[in-house]
């Protein structure tokens, strides 16, 4: 069932410069949402609410985690909320990820602002899960301890060598590869990355999940707006991403559409 | 309680307010918030004869104080609407009109059909999509051609038909008229406002199809205004929609015209705004002795 309303923040920190981290009360919400799920946030001030993953959720606490950029006007008036303010939600939104059986093994990979949706999922596999997380440079790497703390390894990756491995995700991806085969993989983040990921997880025969952004108005399925093309039962059609995804199956999904 | 029944064409709804076509799909979203039965009716999606996969992707931007779309009437087609949407609609205890729109004068006529004898309460008649390439908005910018399309579906259907005016014309009274004067039982307006929005970052476009319909409270003073003219060139029903989202503008859509209200974009940032409007309204008639809802229609006493 969708929510809407307007929940506490109970804590709030800035991750990195401009990437904040908060935390919301709303034990009705937290008690149905899945990781791979996202929340539509209301902006002050603006028309429509911003699509924005949920990166953890704590059931006994109640509570739910949000992690994200200031990317424009909204989220930066979103950025300006803090711990003790109401924040405007609807939650739980779309589909979130497909979590296996207790003794399979994932593989996690986040792009940027790509990688918050991974924390929810890796703690799902905890010891069984590995995290591939790449950034522009170390200054921006965020969620790294999280990642280390559920029991998860870690593999970094920077565009400019600040820190870890110097170069993308895919690089890691095939070295990673080479000695180990995760049963699923999950992947967030820029178009041209999770094409990258799709084509070597496609030769390894891996299953994987992506979770795809679009712009969105509504957030649960009616205006039809946030479409993405994808091929079902040989099909091509257009998918909605706030209903049908955020996560897709990567075989259902055209990358060059 | 005020009596918040009005009277559309002689169908009865229980309170005005009925959520806009493109709106609010076949409510099966917003049923999860509220039940449908709370609502005057539901305008559905715009229905096609064939399945539409509409525009690609972006097909949404944010405005000041609304949106543009580009949508291109996804849908399923008349036959999935008949046989999959409508038998779950038609048990939620509210008026179901059927938005339909074709490519072809002919196309009309023949979708308008195949609803006879369906539990449609009434036909929107879209000929404003200002998002799809052939029919659409041609048909509602051109006084002959509206009212020849209006003429072969009115004679086509067993329904109360109401027609879908463009405010993207020099006059939307001559529309208006042509419409009422080929059986058109009812009018609804404003559909959106063909509009741009650009990146200045990637100097392109964010929407995929360039341009695309704004609607939203940023819309709202035209379509009263549009609304106004309308109610008084014509002796129709008129049904009001464009950026309402709060009891007070549907008041104000009402003192214009308007019988009925239609509520759109405002419910994606207020999935509750319908029920806060039909509330509000209850109230508002309450605490000013209005004792019938439709007693305020059209009563705007103009300079
Ligand atoms: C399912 C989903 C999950 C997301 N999760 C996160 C997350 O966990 N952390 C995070 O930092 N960001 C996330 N994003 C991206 C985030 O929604 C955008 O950065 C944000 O909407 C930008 O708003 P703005 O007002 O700051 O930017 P502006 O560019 O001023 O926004 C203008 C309009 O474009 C839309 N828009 C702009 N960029 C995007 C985008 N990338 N995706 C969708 N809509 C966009 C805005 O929502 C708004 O309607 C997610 C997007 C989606 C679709
Ligand atoms: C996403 C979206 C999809 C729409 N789809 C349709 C449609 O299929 N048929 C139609 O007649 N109008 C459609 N409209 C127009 C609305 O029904 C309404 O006329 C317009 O949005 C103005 O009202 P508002 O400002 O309250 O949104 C759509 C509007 C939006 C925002
Ligand atoms: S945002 Fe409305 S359908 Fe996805």
């Amino acid at each position: 069932m969708y929510k809407q309303g307007k929940y506490p923040i109970t804590e709030k920190c800035a991750a990195a410069k401009g990437i904040f981290d908060i935390t919301v009360k709303c034990p009705e919400i937290a008690a149905e949402a899945q990781a791979g799920q996202f929340a539509q946030i209301a902006a002050e001030g603006f028309f429509l609410r911003r699509p924005i993953s949920i990166c953890d959720i704590d059931k006994e606490a109640g509570t739910i985690r949000f992690v994200f950029e200031v990317r424009g006007k909204g989220t930066e008036k979103i950025a300006e909320l803090n711990k003790g303010n109401m924040i405007d939600i609807i939650a739980p939104l779309g589909k979130g990820f497909k979590v296996l059986d207790a003794d399979k093994k994932a593989l996690c990979i986040g792009g940027g602002i790509g990688v918050p949706p991974m924390v929810g999922i890796a703690k799902e596999y905890g010891e069984r899960a590995a995290v591939i997380s790449g950034f522009r440079t170390s200054a921006v790497a965020i969620l790294q301890e999280d990642f280390k703390t559920a029991g998860c390894e870690t593999i970094l990756c920077t565009d400019d060598g600040t820190a870890g491995i110097h170069g993308f995700v895919t690089v890691a991806l095939e070295e990673y590869l080479q000695s180990k085969k995760p049963d699923i993989i999950y992947a967030c983040g820029p178009m041209p990355m999770l094409k990258g990921i799709v084509d070597i997880a496609e030769k390894y025969r891996i299953e994987t999940q992506v979770s795809l952004e679009q712009r969105m108005a509504c957030g649960v399925g009616a205006c039809l707006g946030c479409v993405c093309r994808t091929v079902k039962d040989g099909r091509e059609i257009y998918s909605h991403v706030c209903k049908d995804g955020p996560v897709f199956d990567s075989k259902e999904v055209d990358f060059n559409g | 309680m005020a009596d918040l029944r009005v009277n559309v064409a002689g169908v009865e709804f229980k309170n005005p307010v009925i959520p806009a076509s493109g709106a609010f799909g076949y409510g099966r979203e917003y049923e999860q918030f509220y039940p449908l039965s709370k609502l005057g009716g539901i305008s559905v999606k715009g229905t096609t004869l064939h399945e539409r996969q509409g525009n690609p992707g972006p097909r949404i931007a944010e405005t000041p104080a609304g949106m543009l779309n580009s949508v291109g009437l996804q849908n399923g087609g008349v036959d999935k609407f008949l046989n999959y949407e409508l038998p779950s609609l038609m048990t939620k205890g509210t008026r179901i009109i059927a938005n339909i729109a074709g490519s072809t004068v002919e196309e009309c006529a023949e979708l308008a059909g195949r609803l006879n004898g369906s539990a449609v309460d009434m036909i929107e008649l879209n000929i404003s999509c200002p998002n799809v390439k052939q029919g659409g908005a041609a048909f509602g910018t051109d006084c002959t051609i509206a009212g020849q399309v209006t003429r072969a579906v009115k004679d086509a259907t067993d329904k109360p038909l109401m027609v879908k005016l463009s405010p993207n014309v020099t006059s939307i009274t001559d529309i208006a008229k042509s419409v009422e004067a080929n059986g058109a039982d009812a009018v609804s307006l404003i559909n959106t406002i063909l509009a741009m929005r650009i990146d200045i970052k990637t100097r392109r476009p964010i929407l995929k199809n360039n341009v695309g319909g704004l609607s939203g409270p940023a819309v709202f003073p035209i379509a009263v205004r549009m609304v106004w003219q309308v109610a008084n060139a014509v002796n129709i029903p008129v049904v009001g929609m464009g950026g309402i989202s709060t009891f007070e503008d549907a008041i104000e859509m009402m003192m214009a015209g308007a019988s009925a209200i239609q509520i759109g974009a405002a419910i994606f940032s207020n999935p509750y705004a319908p029920i806060e409007i039909i509330d509000g309204m209850n109230k508002w008639c309450d605490q000013n002795g209005v004792k019938s809802i439709s007693e305020i229609v059209g009563t705007v006493n103009p300079f």
